[in-house]
């Protein structure tokens, strides 16, 4: 995989090999922060950890879901990429959130969910504040929802200023996963993401408060490792301020031990009323963001399927049936119902088996068929999770993005097309936007296509095919491959 | 002496409520409000008036 890195924002970072073999130097040195979606990519504790958690596992994202609650709204920082006044129930990204929820609120909810939605396995806190720092609302929420619901996973996200204080709390709750959210590891790159901090008493400002900040957050990541907990790192990639030094970033937090790093994409538009969005920072493309992804993948180790949700999303990642769940929809009085989460592990436990064997399979065949050197290709793929081709391309709001070549497929991405208000774009529009968002596809694979949409992506270059509707994923990328490559498609049909 | 909340630029995030010293400030119908008999603008307690270090919104936590 060569490939000249583009040019970010004015840094000229040359190859993407080059910047492998820098990151081989420090990068991943033990089989500790492997995230893989695979058993045979981690031990056997670890899998048992997260395999039912969809944000750690690629593989569990296709089967099971997550509920956010918001309610921590109080925060002890201020990012520029945040502005606590703004809210939009059409908007999806980290911090925004419709409705704010009292503990108790929270609990009834999350059961509610529960009883309706199987796939549930994770509860998180992620806000819309910090989770950390508002911690008496994030405790008391954990221990009524574990009363009731003892199997489900329950995580949060912070910042890491106050995390420390809080470390036995987690063990005793037995939270084993926590997100951290770390834009840099050198305090002058601080200065221009955190405006201020509330530290110990006092509102801090430039290189104290970035340095304080940064020192926490690596206080927070060495605690947590060393007491097994799971850490995911999301970095913010803000172009001209963290986007190389987020090479740095990923191999010291490596090296401290983080079992996941997911660099995300600056989501940034003036109407936000963020300082970023005023002041015209621009987020990073798709392909830049590919690029440096690429370029700290020294260890399989990076997540890839992350859908920045609300700080209220509920569902599979990449769709929010939170509107479902209003407090004015849930019941005054619920209690827990097991047998449809119950019914869903069993059916989960059975097909996610079938899958990885089918895609064992295709792997094998496409391996000793095409040559080695044969060219990559990038194939999006419209599925409402199942790890199966089952969407309609109109129902689409974004596609998993697989990249194939001799050595097999690989999940890469999600592309989104719905990041933003998008009220008031007809239909037409909306093939626009799909169409943009799809540049460097080369094939689509949906369940369904009407013949308009189906020659207008043709003529942007796209062929659209439908006749893999609802088998697995792997298969249908690989059969199209060998097709591709001239040699016979020879899908064994598993569906 | 006592600071009060501009109710229009107030995010309810409720920071204030848990850093307040004095207990002075409370969440009533659909906002936070300060006592101005509790406050006393951290005087003697900190350097600075803790909501007002805290509140995300400049010139939120003001004197009354």
């Amino acid at each position: 995989m060569g490939g000249t890195v583009i040019s970010l924002d004015g840094l000229q970072i040359g190859t993407r090999d080059d910047l492998t073999k820098a990151m081989e130097s420090k990068g991943c040195e033990s089989s500790s922060c492997g995230s893989s979606d695979a058993p045979e990519d981690m031990d056997p504790a670890t899998w048992e950890k997260v395999k039912d958690h969809p944000c750690y596992s690629e593989e569990a994202h296709h089967y099971f879901a997550r509920m956010h609650v918001a309610v921590a709204p109080a925060c002890n920082i201020q990012c520029n990429y945040c502005n606590r006044k703004y809210d939009c129930a059409n908007e999806s990204r980290p911090g925004v959130v419709s409705e704010r929820l009292t503990p108790e609120m929270a609990a009834r909810k999350v059961i509610a969910v529960a009883n309706e939605i199987p796939q549930l396995s994770v509860l998180g806190i992620a806000g819309p504040g910090d989770s950390a720092y508002d911690w008496k609302k994030t405790k008391e929420t954990f221990q009524r929802v574990a009363e009731q619901l003892p199997d489900i996973k329950l995580c949060l996200s912070t910042n890491g200023l106050a995390l420390p204080d809080h470390v036995d709390d987690l063990l005793d709750m037995n939270i084993d996963h926590v997100t951290l959210t770390i834009n840099m590891i050198d305090p002058e790159v601080g200065t221009k993401i955190y405006p201020w901090i509330f530290w110990d008493r006092k509102r801090r400002t430039g290189l104290e408060a970035a340095t304080i900040l940064h020192e926490r957050q690596m206080q927070s990541l060495d605690m947590l490792h060393e007491r097994g907990i799971l850490v995911k790192v999301n970095s913010v990639m803000i172009p001209g301020i963290n986007d190389k030094h987020l090479l740095e970033v990923n191999a010291e937090v490596k090296r401290r031990g983080a079992f996941l790093h997911n660099i995300m994409p600056l989501i940034s538009a003036p109407e936000h009323g963020t300082h970023f969005g005023l002041t015209g920072q621009r987020g990073p493309n798709a392909a830049e963001l590919k690029e440096l992804q690429d370029a700290c993948a020294g260890g399989a180790n990076l997540m890839r399927h992350c859908r920045q949700c609300r700080a209220d999303a509920v569902g599979l990642l990449g769709e929010d049936r939170g509107q479902e769940f209003t407090m004015d929809l849930v019941p005054d009085e619920v209690s827990y119902d097991p047998t449809k989460r119950e019914a869903y592990r069993d059916w989960v436990a059975e097909e996610r088996g079938e899958r990885r064997a089918a895609a064992e399979a295709a792997k094998s065949e496409t391996a000793g068929a095409v040559a080695e050197d044969a060219a990559a290709m990038l194939v999006a793929v419209a599925t409402k999770g199942g790890g199966r081709i089952n969407q309609h391309f109109g129902h689409a709001n974004e596609f998993q993005i697989f990249e194939v070549d001799a050595e097999g497929v690989r999940f890469v991405t999600h592309r989104r097309c719905d990041n933003y208000c998008v009220g008031g774009y007809g239909e037409e529009d909306k093939l626009e936007l799909v169409i943009r968002t799809l540049e460097g596809i080369d094939t689509i694979l949906c369940a369904k296509i009407g013949d308009c949409p189906r020659e207008d992506l043709e003529k942007a270059g796209i062929t659209a095919i439908q006749d893999y509707a609802y088998e697995y994923i792997e298969t249908a990328v690989s059969a199209v491959y060998r097709a591709r490559m001239g040699l016979p498609a020879g899908i064994a049909a598993s569906a | 002496m006592a600071l009060k909340i501009i109710k229009s630029q107030c995010t309810v995030c409720g920071a204030c409520e848990f850093e307040c010293p004095n207990a002075a400030i409370k969440f009533k119908g659909d906002t936070y409000i300060i006592d101005p008999a509790l406050c006393t603008e951290c005087e003697g307690h900190y350097d600075a008036p803790q909501c007002a270090e805290v509140c995300p919104v400049p010139n939120t936590c003001v004197p009354a």
